[in-house]
């Protein structure tokens, strides 16, 4: 169990885990459907407000002032010493500065396209002396990495972690999705029956971790456990029976035990395999009468930042005692009747579940909780 | 002390000819991009090893790769597809730019309902490998981890992949030193 000290979401929403909390608690949506129905930054917001930090814009690329603003802020409010030996920063992305291929001129040099050269950027910025962890796994990179700060720091290895997610989008990465026919041309639909697909979406993210004592009992938001399963069944389709994920959340539940479960924060990406795939792993694992939401209409799916901002907006509903409606949904359209909660509603559950699957066949599960 | 039960070192890039002397029957090989590969390959090796059969389900078994160029091998050849003038991206090729492709096809292959992780590292560390396969053995019943570096772009191919096992008789223990000796 690792307990939650400081968050920020850079989003075409907001520079603030509240800005975007109010926005998508208000029903605001980022998703441009006159702009090819993607969720974009503005780059000259974003290097604007950059600034703020005191570093200088230009020496970084829009992923990596995205990351460093939010992990700026993270910091900040978590009030740890980001520099400290004791602190490891764990980033998330699925693929970095990609872009930089298409753009032979570039200034950046050429290490700038490894995933662990992005990292070292942001952990450099704070001059903390810990070669970073980087976790690329797909569209869970950002749940598997908030598992990996909790392994981490179980072990003791450190007493603070930095997790930090972010994608951008550019041509390599939205050609690719479109060449798999799975981007929806208007705002997207998860669990509808009317669903055509997902939209992309940019952002970056962070969330500051502290060790926890068994015997404390301090209240706040607490990551308490975590499973990561694999289909073993094709690399781009989930798996029908939606093994993996139903193995991942048994793993979990069987850990914590089903009560006072708030919600179900589902990957929803209003693909028509995916959203499918998860109403059966629900249904398998019991789940059917939780409320479950997806919110992937309010921002698009983020890759590699997807995990650690939609943790974020879910815990704030949590720690507000409401579940967050589900965008986009009115006609049931998966086999299994689950419940997706389509107006915001109060509750008295104290834990929820965050789901994530990507390519690959891997999937992810994990559980947070409030303490009061 | 986890233990290192087998391992399989692979630097040669001529990835079909050692597919060939396998002799198995496996199409999806052909479809796989190097970096898929070659960890496919060495992995084989490993599970070959300990004689296991690829059809068995395992739920007993993670598996954690890391590497330095995630899966930029691949994403170069997917950067000549969107070119102006030059426009045909393909999903076949697209999918495999994600570094952690290579575990999703082993764990096919394999029939590995576990864990499966992918992380990048700047270089070679025998550290990073323990702390991260120490974590997959966290997750309910997993008893072995596959692990190891899988590293493969322009040509140079440099991967190593260990079965790391708990509670195992024999086998090199799961140490810095034994790794970096056997790299």
């Amino acid at each position: 169990m690792i307990r939650l000290l400081g968050d920020c979401i850079v989003s075409p929403l907001g520079f603030s885990s509240r800005e975007n909390f109010n926005a998508v608690k208000s029903g605001q949506s980022s998703i441009r459907e006159e702009d090819g129905a993607v969720s974009r930054i503005d780059r000259s917001l974003l290097s604007r407000c950059f600034n703020s930090t005191g570093a200088i814009s230009g020496d970084y690329t829009p992923l990596e002032q995205a990351m460093i603003y939010a992990a700026f802020h993270a910091v900040k409010q978590s009030g740890i010493d980001a520099s400290s030996p004791r602190t490891i920063f764990i980033i998330s992305t699925t693929k970095g500065n990609v872009e930089l291929l298409g753009e032979p001129g570039h200034p950046y040099g050429p290490r700038r396209i490894y995933l662990w050269h992005t990292a070292r950027l942001v952990s450099d910025f704070f001059n903390n002396p810990n070669k970073p962890f980087v976790v690329s796994n797909a569209c869970i990179s950002g749940s598997c990495a908030q598992i990996t700060a909790k392994r981490l720091m179980e072990r003791r290895l450190y007493d603070y972690a930095v997790v930090v997610g972010g994608d951008m989008l550019s041509e390599f990465i939205v050609s690719g999705f479109q060449s798999f026919q799975s981007l929806s041309p208007v705002r997207c639909r998860p669990f509808d029956a009317g669903r055509k697909g997902l939209n992309l979406g940019e952002a970056g993210a962070a969330m500051v971790y502290g060790r926890h004592e068994e015997n404390d009992h301090a209240p706040g938001l607490y990551l308490t456990a975590g499973a990561i399963r694999n289909d073993a069944n094709h690399i781009s389709g989930p798996s029908r029976t939606g093994e993996g994920l139903y193995l991942a959340l048994e793993e979990v539940l069987e850990q914590t035990g089903r009560d006072s479960l708030a919600f179900i924060n589902a990957h929803g990406t209003a693909t028509l395999y995916n959203d499918q795939m998860e109403a059966v792993s629900l249904s398998r694992s019991g789940l059917l009468a939780i409320p479950v939401n997806s919110l992937k209409a309010y921002l698009g799916h983020t890759l590699g930042a997807a995990g650690v901002v939609e943790s974020i907006l879910s815990l704030m509903a949590l720690n507000e005692g409401i579940v967050l409606p589900s965008l986009g949904y009115e006609t049931h359209g998966v086999t299994e009747k689950i419940n997706v909660i389509t107006q915001c509603m109060p509750t008295t559950g104290n834990r929820f579940v965050k789901m994530l699957s990507g390519f690959g066949g891997c999937n992810a599960v994990l559980l947070f909780e409030k303490k009061v | 002390m986890n233990k290192i039960t087998s391992y399989y070192r692979l630097k040669d890039n001529r990835l079909t000819e050692l597919y060939r002397s396998l002799e198995i029957s496996y199409p999806k090989f052909f479809k796989m991009d190097r970096l898929c590969k070659a960890g496919f390959l060495a992995s084989e090796m490993v599970f070959r090893s300990l004689g296991e059969d690829p059809q068995s389900p395992k739920h007993d078994t993670a598996l954690v790769f890391m590497n330095s160029s995630s899966s930029l091998d691949n994403d170069m050849d997917y950067q000549t597809t969107i070119l102006p003038g030059n426009y045909y991206p393909s999903p076949a090729l697209f999918v495999y730019t994600l570094a952690n492709i290579v575990t999703g096809e082993v764990a096919i292959r394999n029939k590995i309902f576990g864990e499966t992780s992918f992380y990048i590292s700047s270089e070679f560390s025998a550290k990073e490998l323990i702390i991260t396969a120490e974590g997959a053995f966290d997750g309910k019943g997993i008893r072995r981890v596959l692990c190891g570096w899988t590293e493969y772009f322009k040509d140079a191919c440099d991967v190593l992949v260990m079965m790391v096992e708990k509670d195992a008789a024999e086998g090199l223990d799961f140490t810095e030193k034994n790794i970096n000796q056997i790299y």
